[in-house]
């Protein structure tokens, strides 16, 4: 992506982002949110952060790849468990990358 | 230093907003107004601007330690798919919004055209539409560039450290501008902090140790408190199958792609369920 394509989509991003941090605070009083995007937009969080993860975690070289040589798959399960259990930012992010790093040296060292 | 001001008859809420179960929370102290009790404001003591200010960025210190390999993680991220350190400044500055940050740096770096960059930030950030929402009624009679500089510094951490203690009162009504500056200047500061160092080691880090791998791992501690029933637990494998064979979609179209399956998984979840079954 050339230098001005990539600040046109910064400059975008911006301003969409913007655009939708202003939205009730500036409109309040004026409009209701549609009762079916109030809807849709309580699903926003689950779906969106679902579609970003599980390509990162499934996809290998360009293929799914669902075996236990598949480090990340794994490491990622184990963030997933220590999420639930723990609800802790700092703790799901070193625990999975203590996995990670643990299967790593375990995969190297061929045991 | 400190004036007692009757603020019991600032409390109101307004009509409007009615349609989400997301604010409907905001109505629920609606009986518990103090009109005009005189012991309830010898309670409370009405701290200046500077103490809320303060109070607010107190408060958000153990977010900002969270916060803070997350911004590392954006700047390691961008540098280590070739953006500058300028352009991920730029994006921290400008876009301010970790997620939609860290989901644009791989598209931007695989050469996808601009409008599925802006869709992607649209639909990560659509979120923020409901924040918004939320803070709404407590802003509402600020002057237009408060709501814009508010708004503009609105994040996921800034709504959740203010909104619980601004829909119980627990903030007298003319310092919840303050206090929310507090916070969510303190998180700006450390956002921008965080990309520059991240962009200084980035080139360390992306050698050998594999801290790429922080990016799933902040969307796994994001996804996993957002699965709070049955209904959003339907959203999120709808997403995830989805995105198990949308990910090679031409045009990087992927994310979206599965994320709008995920939204319509978790409708018809809520129609098979039922309300009650969230």
């Amino acid at each position: 992506m050339n230098t001005f394509a990539l600040w046109l989509a910064v400059a975008g991003a911006g301003a969409i982002t913007f655009a939708l941090r202003l939205s009730f605070i500036a409109l309040l009083g004026r409009i209701e949110i549609p009762v079916l995007l109030s809807r849709m937009l309580r699903f926003v969080p689950a779906a969106v952060f679902t579609a970003v993860v599980v390509p990162l975690l499934f996809y290998v070289d360009g293929a799914v790849e669902v075996s236990l040589g598949n480090e990340r798959l794994l490491a990622g399960l184990a963030a997933v468990l220590i999420a639930w259990r723990t609800r802790s930012v700092p703790l799901t992010l070193v625990g999975g990358m203590g996995v990670l790093w643990m299967l790593q040296i375990l995969g190297t060292s061929g045991i | 230093m400190t004036t007692t001001i009757s603020k019991a008859d600032e409390r109101t809420y307004p009509p409007g907003l009615t349609t989400t179960q997301e604010v409907a929370h905001s109505r629920r102290d609606r009986a518990s107004f103090r009109h005009g009790s005189l012991t309830s404001q010898l309670d409370e003591t009405t701290p200046s601007p500077g103490a809320a200010f303060l109070s607010g960025a107190k408060s958000i210190i153990p977010v900002l330690l969270a916060l803070l390999p997350f911004g590392l993680a954006f700047g390691a991220t961008a540098t280590g798919n070739g953006l500058s350190a300028v352009e991920a400044l730029g994006m921290s500055v400008f876009v301010f919004a970790g997620a939609a940050q860290l989901a644009a740096v791989p598209l931007l770096s695989a050469g996808a055209s601009v409008a599925i960059v802006l869709l992607t930030v649209l639909v990560i950030n659509l979120r923020l539409t409901l924040y918004s929402a939320s803070l709404a009624p407590h802003f509402k009679r600020l002057p237009a560039a408060w709501k814009g500089l508010l708004a503009y510094l609105l994040t996921d951490q800034a709504y959740a450290a203010t909104i619980t203690r601004f829909d119980e009162g627990e903030t007298a009504e003319q310092d919840k501008r303050w206090y929310y500056l507090g916070v969510a200047v303190a998180i700006w500061l450390t956002w921008q902090v965080a990309t520059m160092t991240g962009v200084a080691v980035g080139s360390w880090a992306s050698e050998g140790w594999s801290l790429d791998f922080v990016l799933p791992l902040i969307f796994i501690a994001a996804v996993v408190p957002a699965i709070k029933d049955r209904t959003t637990g339907a959203a999120s494998l709808s997403a995830g199958l989805a995105a198990l064979f949308c990910a090679s979609l031409p045009l990087n179209l992927g994310l979206i792609s599965a994320a709008l399956v995920g939204v319509i998984g978790g409708l018809a979840a809520e129609v098979i369920f039922g309300r009650s079954g969230r």
